[in-house]
């Protein structure tokens, strides 16, 4: 399936719409493709290619929700789809806490569509591969990564009249480099919209540089250590600070559940809770990490302030949540923009008179919600600073660090970098928790 | 999204309260998933269809499954249903082998002509696929069966339960809860019916239909005094069975020391809710703990994810080899230790063995999802690494004639990869029950239920914490404790092993999403133990003022 327009994509919800017999409809249709290589062992090991469309309806009486979905867009499939959610709502369950469907709303723009990543094609995907394969071959190493991009559209419509579309492209580059002694490793990572941006040899020779460097890592004493996190170590698919994010709902925070809930009830909204020079804000709309402006109930994403100064400025409000406390609910953000200075990383070393560099943190679990305290691992290029310069590789390390505590002991900002959809800058921080060695390579 | 982002974002309103649907699928009523699938001949014909379009296209061998994944999720909390949802998948994915490579293609239209195409287009890609290979596969032999078939042995279907049964069921679960103390409290029901049909042109069809459920609750109380709040989630694991599950038959029970039941055969969802919320405001009360060494004796509903961790994961034959190396990782677990057949992976009463037959667990079925039956083995005997989890593509690298039969996709739509049987620790052979072995211990920690895990991605170094901790002084509990973690060295860890319950505390805990691969794909896994001792284990406290 292609992209559908804005048009197209509105013209099939309209027709979805006008086959209900609900009290409301709502309507979403999504759709694009995504192709992707897998290499492992210096050989492509999968390949994938999926294109795909799907139509969600969902039908409302009273407070009994129903929801049907279809793969196929001629009138009859779609029209089975709408009887069918209306069937399944008048069995579903009341749900007490459903709101009704929004009213029509006004969204921002993002342009987060590039041609070029719409048409990447599988040889592109194979010279990726083959970039991190010869680079780690040529040194007697290792490489496995895996490249996936794709082009999407989605859309939505309810009876109420509202209607909202995006579209965009997206490319995700991960390199994992082993050193063929087994005592070296090293990792990139990159997400762009615009694979123009992407550097398949620079971003290949990252990994293996940081490979090459790792070899032979030296046993440090586990403790308190002035830490330098690049963004891979605090943003990932697990990182410490998607988590202090995700930990922003209001609701917990107001049941008093959460790190973010005020001793005595409600939360803490407009407490200094981290150190005066963290400010985190989202917006769609950023061109560095543009995204969807609307999330899939139809609530608008704006820009929004999270922590300014230090302060906690604002929680995630679901619009039952919301409606309970009579504010304006807030969209969960599609990615965190972390301000920093013009500091390089080199920059950061270089005013480190000890510490460790730390390249990634892996496998974050949680261990107590109250402080937010994580635990997890350094992993794929971990070294000792001193005296402003890098002097060797150290082994892995544990960690049991709270991103509150983190960011009250922070030291220096460097330049905001995109990772995993946000800007974040490298950062250094005092007295970071290592509480054990790892012998992993 | 995995599960766990999936129910944090939920936490936060994200979203709806229903599952993102896998790819392809949709949701359906309750009627519908009980229509019945295609017969057997009738898929036999379809199958048939793959296996002579890839063979005529040059294909060295062919399978093709034939996949009905059935799902249900239900939500609540407190006393509001948030959400229930059915949702059908169905479809076919066909796999071949071309010039030595592999090549799939999957597709949902069932008919002749999708399964035409598809196979061509499986063909196509083993044939690029085989300009960039290196070595070409080496299929381990499996005998053909002919016309066969395997059902998980249920006794009430859960799908045939009506929902509204179902979730008055969760809604109980709740009350008892708020009723015994807790300020909230959420419980979901997850179900899952595999409806798979097998055929390769070893001359097998195989049709499977396979039952899992897991029940899960968390219980929360605030101390409004304090400002502080604990939790505790269910202590009772997913399993291979049918709705039989939550029958809360008393031979499903397990008196534990302190008044803690822990669940075997068949849960009492209710009653562990009503006691969750009494252990929840013990432990905002209890002693946070001395950092330290503790011998800790630990029950299987929280051991069973230090075996999956630290015993599981790092023997897993693709990760040793390095075809994980860039997402979960390799393994220290490496062939020359292997080879050596002295490696001391744990203390000479570690008996760790893989098994994909045993009855109730998540990863029982007939046949793996490259047709091979499945059986039972060894990976650590006597305390020595002997074996890994191997499949058809792979087992001639360990030397093996015969695949392991631990293959399996979590969709049609998925390529079937090696993937974690169950992995179980052997009880011991001698009688120990669970208050004798607390008797021997000076000072130490009974830990269960399971919490937080972490470890490193060759999985030497790892940190677990649990729902409940009971300080062991000369042989007694003496009181709860919290602010809990032990963390050790797998190899390290294992060798510290003194002392294992025998069979009659044998218990089985399971994962029901763990995740692997890129594109990542899910599986179920059980992993069964008694209650053992390990001796000397590091634990630190993780208080912290914020």
């Amino acid at each position: 399936m292609s992209v559908l327009s804005k048009e197209d994509a509105k013209k099939i919800l309209d027709k979805v719409l006008s086959f209900s017999k609900a009290e409301e409809c709502e309507a979403s249709l999504s759709g694009g493709a995504s192709g992707n290589i897998r290499y492992a062992r210096n050989t492509v090991t999968t390949s994938g290619f999926v294109e795909d469309v799907s139509l969600s309806v969902s039908a409302k009486f009273g407070k009994r929700v129903g929801s049907a979905s279809a793969n196929e867009l001629d009138d009859a499939s779609i029209e089975r789809c709408v009887r069918r959610a209306e069937e399944l709502a008048r069995l579903a369950p009341e749900n007490p806490e459903a709101m009704p469907f929004l009213e029509p709303q006004t969204y921002l723009e993002s342009q987060a569509y590039f041609e070029p990543t719409a048409t990447i094609t599988p040889d592109y995907r194979a010279s990726v591969a083959q970039e991190g394969i010869s680079q780690a071959e040529k040194l007697g190493m290792t490489a496995a990564g895996f490249f996936e991009d794709g082009a999407r559209f989605s859309a939505m419509a309810n009876s109420k009249g509202l209607f909202a579309y995006h579209k965009s492209t997206g490319m995700e580059f991960t390199l994992t480099v082993r050193t063929n002694d087994g005592t070296g490793s090293g990792y990139a990572v990159k997400d762009y919209n615009d694979v123009r941006k992407f550097r398949p040899k620079e971003d290949s020779e990252i990994a293996v540089r940081k490979a090459e460097l790792s070899r032979n890592p030296r046993a440090i004493e586990p403790g308190k250590y002035t830490v330098i996190l690049e963004p891979a170590a605090l943003v990932s698919d697990e990182g410490l600070l998607n988590n202090f994010i995700f930990a922003m709902g209001a609701r917990a925070a107001d049941e008093g559940r959460s790190f973010f809930s005020k001793k005595g009830g409600g939360n803490k909204i407009g407490e200094k809770i981290l150190d005066e020079r963290v400010n985190i804000y989202s917006d769609p709309t950023h061109p560095e990490i543009p995204a969807q402006t609307w999330q899939s109930d139809g609530l608008p994403r704006e820009k929004t302030w999270w922590i300014k100064n230090g302060v906690l400025q604002n929680l995630v409000y679901d619009r039952y949540w919301a409606s309970q406390k009579g504010v304006k609910p807030i969209a969960f953000p599609s990615g965190i923009i972390f301000e920093g200075s013009n500091a390089s990383l080199e920059d950061l070393i270089r005013d480190t008179r000890k510490g460790i560099l730390v390249t990634r943190l892996w496998y974050i679990r949680s261990v107590d919600p109250q402080t937010l305290l994580y635990t997890g691992l350094t992993r794929d290029g971990t070294f000792y600073i001193e005296n402003g310069k890098i002097q060797y590789a150290i082994k892995n390390m544990r960690f049991n660090e709270s991103p509150v505590i983190m960011l009250n002991n922070l030291d220096a900002l460097g330049k905001p970098e995109r990772l995993n959809g946000n800007l974040v800058p490298p950062m250094r921080i005092r007295d970071f928790t290592f509480t054990s060695l790892s012998d992993a390579v | 999204m995995n599960r766990r982002d999936f129910l944090r974002l939920a936490a936060l309103g994200a979203g709806a309260v229903i599952l993102p649907l896998p790819a392809f699928a949709r949701e359906i009523s309750e009627a519908e998933a009980l229509a019945p699938n295609l017969s057997f001949a009738e898929k036999k014909r379809l199958a048939d269809v793959a296996l002579n379009v890839a063979k005529s296209n040059g294909a060295s061998y062919c399978d093709a499954r034939i996949g009905r994944y059935l799902r249900q999720a239900i939500f609540t909390r407190e006393n509001k249903v948030l959400g229930a949802q059915s949702s059908e998948s169905f479809g076919v994915g066909i796999r071949v082998i071309v010039n030595g490579a592999w090549g799939f293609a999957a597709t949902n239209r069932v008919t002749p002509d999708g399964i035409k195409k598809a196979a061509e287009t499986a063909v196509a890609i083993a044939k690029i696929n085989a300009k960039f290979q290196k070595e070409p596969v080496q299929l381990a032999p499996t005998k053909a069966l002919g016309d066969v078939r395997w059902q998980t042995p249920i006794e009430k279907n859960a799908f045939e339960v009506p929902i509204k049964e179902k979730t008055d069921f969760l809604l109980a679960v709740n009350d008892a809860a708020l009723k015994n103390g807790a300020n909230f409290v959420s419980s979901s029901l997850f179900l899952v019916n595999e409806q798979k049909f097998f055929a390769s042109t070893d001359g097998s069809y195989i049709d499977q239909d396979i039952h899992r459920i897991w029940p899960t609750f968390n219980v929360t109380v605030v101390d409004k005094t304090t400002g502080k709040f604990q939790s505790r989630s269910e202590l009772a694991a997913p399993m291979g069975m049918g709705y039989e599950y939550l029958s809360a038959r008393p031979e499903g029970k397990y008196q534990l020391p302190e008044g803690i039941i822990g669940y075997g055969k068949y849960y009492d969802m209710i009653e562990d809710a009503a006691l969750a919320a009494k252990h929840v405001q013990q432990k905002l009360k209890a002693k946070s703990v001395e950092p330290g060494k503790y011998d800790l004796v630990l029950d299987p509903a929280h051991l069973w994810l230090t075996i999956h961790e630290s015993v599981g994961h790092p023997l897993e034959l693709d990760r040793v080899l390095g075809y994980e190396a860039n997402y979960a990782g390799t393994s220290f677990a490496t062939l020359d230790k292997w080879r050596s057949k002295s490696f001391n992976y744990g203390s000479p009463i570690v008996n760790l063995f893989a098994d994909k037959t045993q009855p109730t667990s998540l990863g029982a079925v007939g046949y793996d999802d490259e047709g091979v039956p499945t059986k039972r083995w060894d990976l650590i005997k006597d305390g020595i690494l002997v074996n890994y989890q191997a499949i058809r593509d792979q087992v001639h690298i360990i030397g093996e004639k015969e695949s392991h039969g631990c293959c399996y996709a979590d969709s049609w739509s998925s390529i079937q990869f090696q993937r974690m049987p169950n992995v179980s620790l052997a009880p011991g052979k001698a009688k120990l029950s669970v208050a004798e072995m607390i008797a021997g211990v000076d000072k130490g920690i009974y830990i269960v239920g399971d919490s937080s895990y972490s470890i490193d991605q060759q999985r030497y170094n790892f940190q677990f914490t649990g729902q409940l901790f009971y300080e062991i002084k000369n042989g007694k509990i003496v009181g709860m404790l919290k602010d809990v973690a032990y963390q050790s060295n797998t190899q390290e860890f294992w060798n510290s092993c003194v002392a294992i319950c025998d069979e009659s505390d044998y218990r089985l805990g399971g994962s029901f999403f763990d995740g692997k691969g890129q594109p990542g794909q899910v599986s179920a896994v059980s992993h069964g133990s008694s209650t053992t001792r390990f001796n000397n284990v590091n634990v630190i406290n993780t208080a912290r003022n914020v």
